[in-house]
């Protein structure tokens, strides 16, 4: 099938300066493989279906857009809450000297960049990412695949005393940057992984996540809060019988953000679930925000969650893409999904498109998805109290954030996410 | 203390007058009573006091200690010491509350130029007045009002009450929903702040609740005005014979 000539040539603007990496050893074939589906794709535009709230420009530009680092010392970041094993990536690159040595107890772990041929990592790179293909294209994580220079190899099959942060730091102004993890979690194993920061001027990160039999992976990510990136994430996760799967994800600013997430229950008793809180002010800077989930019901007694909202002001936009697929056969699926957003000004946006597909007959799955303002009865209720309508409006704010925060397991985690999202409000002051 | 003067408001969306012309001083040391038929404007006189949106002052001034109250934000009423009991509390998702209640206490204090109460201090003031009107650790983690009866609600704007101390109390019904014991909380929890430096106006429709709360002043509302004003017996005289006798005999 041919694509047409406008995608043709953007996908050729795209790859002309883009070349595999001439040491990708053993992950050559699953790259050569994920530049075919590339091809076969194109890169995504504007009128493609899927890309019909959000504009995928900047991720398909050869070009990166200038976005200036930010100097943001005054946080307690994400991942230092607890001893972890610290992985450091600056616009991409890996940082020996700010990174700690790569081995834990309970697992493997390795860069993908010049990593010797890993078995269980050749057999998986890529592999979830072209499953995840079907039934949506999702040419950026191909891309992805193809052309990632470095990344996380970790394989879990033991007790890890130390979890595992991946910190990114953004420098240049220009930095483009493609990072591909890949996780493997054994039977009966767990690993909390923690990702923190602006990965780049512009980002593409995949994570590949396979969690075998009674497995668990707990993810939470801090996107950092500078303005003007562009990053794309995708999480491919398949899961083995009564494997969990949780991920958070806290955005704060960002120009332009879409999250995928891409999750197969194939196991029965499977457990995954998908949480996200964004906040962003469009007043001195653009922030576009897409949450585009799609989980995959394919076996017995399996619960997804997926519960996003989103806090927009001067203009911000935000999307969620959320579908939940029951195939047939997939009995006792307990289905949840739910997406909100609350808007502080008429200026903001929301734009959603929840959606069910199912294929067996005893399941149980419901989705909502709301646009709202600050309820106006209980700023009220807090003035007439005494609390000022600014810090009013704040609680506010945070109480309907706390639903997706409480997806949260840790709640040392939690408590720093929280924290973020009070000095956001109170930088932001609303009225 | 509180001075309302020839009050007249109406519905800002909507050209209805619903108070047209309250008078009303309520002075500090006394429990004053507001009764009189529904629709008569009873909330909506509390409401404005607190600086609810939606009604428009037309004429007249309400003032608290001298203090022209309604050109004032409801943040800055409340940190001048009024406060209101509401008729309906209000559900707040996701807001603790503890941490509403502490946050409001900080918030007063910091506008009065007080130092605000530390965490444990904070704790051990609530706990102790929230044992006193029977209500338990759970209602104070959980949000706001969320999932309280209508006796509990109440009870938590009491304790609300009881630990911001404001000075004038205004108390919308709030023995409506209340079973007998739970009333006799309430009332002992108002008996418990009545100070000379503390003025009440507690709206109600029935005698019951003053019985336990015995008013110095009772006034009978109508039709957006005070209509009369009289002594404890005049509550009295409402429960045995109604109000349409008193308003025939007003108009
Ligand atoms: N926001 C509003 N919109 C429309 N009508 C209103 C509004 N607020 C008050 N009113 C009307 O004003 C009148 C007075 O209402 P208010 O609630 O003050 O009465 P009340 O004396 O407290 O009655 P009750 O004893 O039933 O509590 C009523 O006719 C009511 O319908
Ligand atoms: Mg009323």
């Amino acid at each position: 099938m041919a694509l047409p000539k406008a995608k043709e040539d953007a996908t050729a603007t795209r790859l002309a300066g883009l070349s595999l990496p001439a040491d990708a050893g053993w992950s050559r074939a699953a790259r050569e493989d994920a530049l075919a589906r590339l091809q076969a794709q194109g890169v995504p535009q504007r009128r493609d279906e899927y890309w019909r709230f959000t504009n995928p420009s900047a991720f398909t530009a050869p070009e990166v857009a200038e976005a200036p680092s930010r100097d943001l010392p005054d946080e307690i970041p994400l991942g230092a809450e607890a001893d972890r094993l610290t992985v450091v990536f600056t616009d991409g690159v890996f940082d020996p000297d700010a990174s700690d040595a790569l081995e834990g107890e309970g697992m493997e772990i390795a860069r993908l960049a010049g990593a010797p041929d890993i078995h269980w990592a050749r057999d998986l790179y890529g592999t979830l990412e072209a499953r995840g293909q079907d039934p949506v294209d999702r040419p950026l994580a191909a891309l992805n695949t193809a052309f990632a220079t470095d990344g996380v190899l970790i394989r879990v099959s033991g007790k890890v005393t130390r979890p595992v942060s991946i910190v990114y730091r953004h420098r240049d102004a220009r930095s483009d940057v493609l990072l591909h993890h890949v996780i493997r979690i054994d039977a009966d194993a767990a690993l909390t992984l923690v990702e923190a920061g602006p990965a780049g001027a512009r980002s593409n990160i995949v994570i590949e996540a396979d969690i075998a039999q009674g497995g668990a992976f707990h993810h939470v990510r801090d996107q950092g809060r500078e303005h003007d990136r562009s990053a794309t994430t995708a999480g491919f996760a398949r899961l083995g019988e009564a494997a969990v799967y949780k991920s958070f994800t806290l955005s704060a600013n960002g120009a332009l953000t879409r999250n995928e997430h891409v999750i197969e229950c194939l196991g029965n008793g499977g457990i995954a679930h998908v949480a996200g809180a964004a906040i962003g002010d469009a007043a001195a800077h653009p922030f576009h925000h897409d949450d585009t989930v799609f989980i995959t019901h394919d076996a017995l007694d399996c619960e997804s969650r997926q519960v996003f909202k989103k806090v927009l002001k001067n203009g911000a936009v935000g999307v969620f893409q959320g579908k939940i697929l029951v195939r047939e056969g997939a009995q006792k699926t307990d289905g949840y999904q739910i997406s909100q957003s609350l808007l502080l000004d008429e200026d903001s946006q929301f734009l959603a498109k929840p959606e069910l597909e199912i294929y067996a007959d005893d399941v149980a799955c419901s989705h909502g998805s709301t646009t709202g303002a600050i309820d106006e009865e209980a700023l009220f209720y807090l003035r007439s109290r005494g609390v000022p309508e600014g810090p009013a409006t704040d609680l506010l704010v945070l109480a309907f954030l706390a639903e997706a925060l409480d997806e949260i397991d840790d709640p040392d985690i939690a408590g720093v996410l929280r924290d973020q999202l009070s000095g956001w409000l109170s930088r932001h002051a609303t009225r | 203390m509180l001075e309302i003067k020839n009050l007249h408001v109406k519905l800002e969306e909507e050209d209805k007058q619903i108070l047209k012309g309250v008078d009303l001083t309520v002075e500090a040391g006394k429990v004053h009573a507001i009764m009189g038929p529904n629709g008569s404007g009873k909330s909506t006189l509390s409401y404005v006091l607190s600086g609810r949106e939606g009604y428009e002052v037309t004429e007249g001034s309400a003032t608290l200690d001298g203090t022209d109250i309604l050109a004032l934000e409801p943040e800055e009423r409340a940190a001048e010491g009024l406060f209101l009991a509401f008729q309906y509390p209000v559900e707040i998702p996701g807001v603790g509350n503890m941490t509403f209640m502490r946050t409001a206490v900080n918030a007063q204090r910091k506008a009065r130029g007080e130092v605000e109460l530390s965490s444990a201090d904070f704790l051990k003031l609530v706990r102790a007045r929230a044992q006193e009107l029977q209500i338990d650790a759970d209602m104070l983690k959980r949000p706001v009002n969320v999932g309280f009866s209508g006796g509990e609600k109440k009870r938590n704007e009491i304790l609300q009450m009881a630990m911001l101390e404001p000075k004038m109390c205004i108390l919308d019904e709030t023995d409506s929903g209340l079973d007998v014991d739970a009333m006799k909380l309430v009332a002992s929890g108002v008996n418990a702040l009545r100070d000379e430096g503390r003025g009440f106006l507690v709206i109600t429709h029935y005698q019951r609740l003053l019985d336990h709360i015995t008013p110095d002043v009772v006034h009978i509302m109508a039709d957006g005005r005070i209509l009369k004003t009289g002594g404890p017996d005049l509550a009295l005289e409402v429960e045995k014979n109604g109000y349409t006798d008193l308003i025939a005999e007003g108009a």
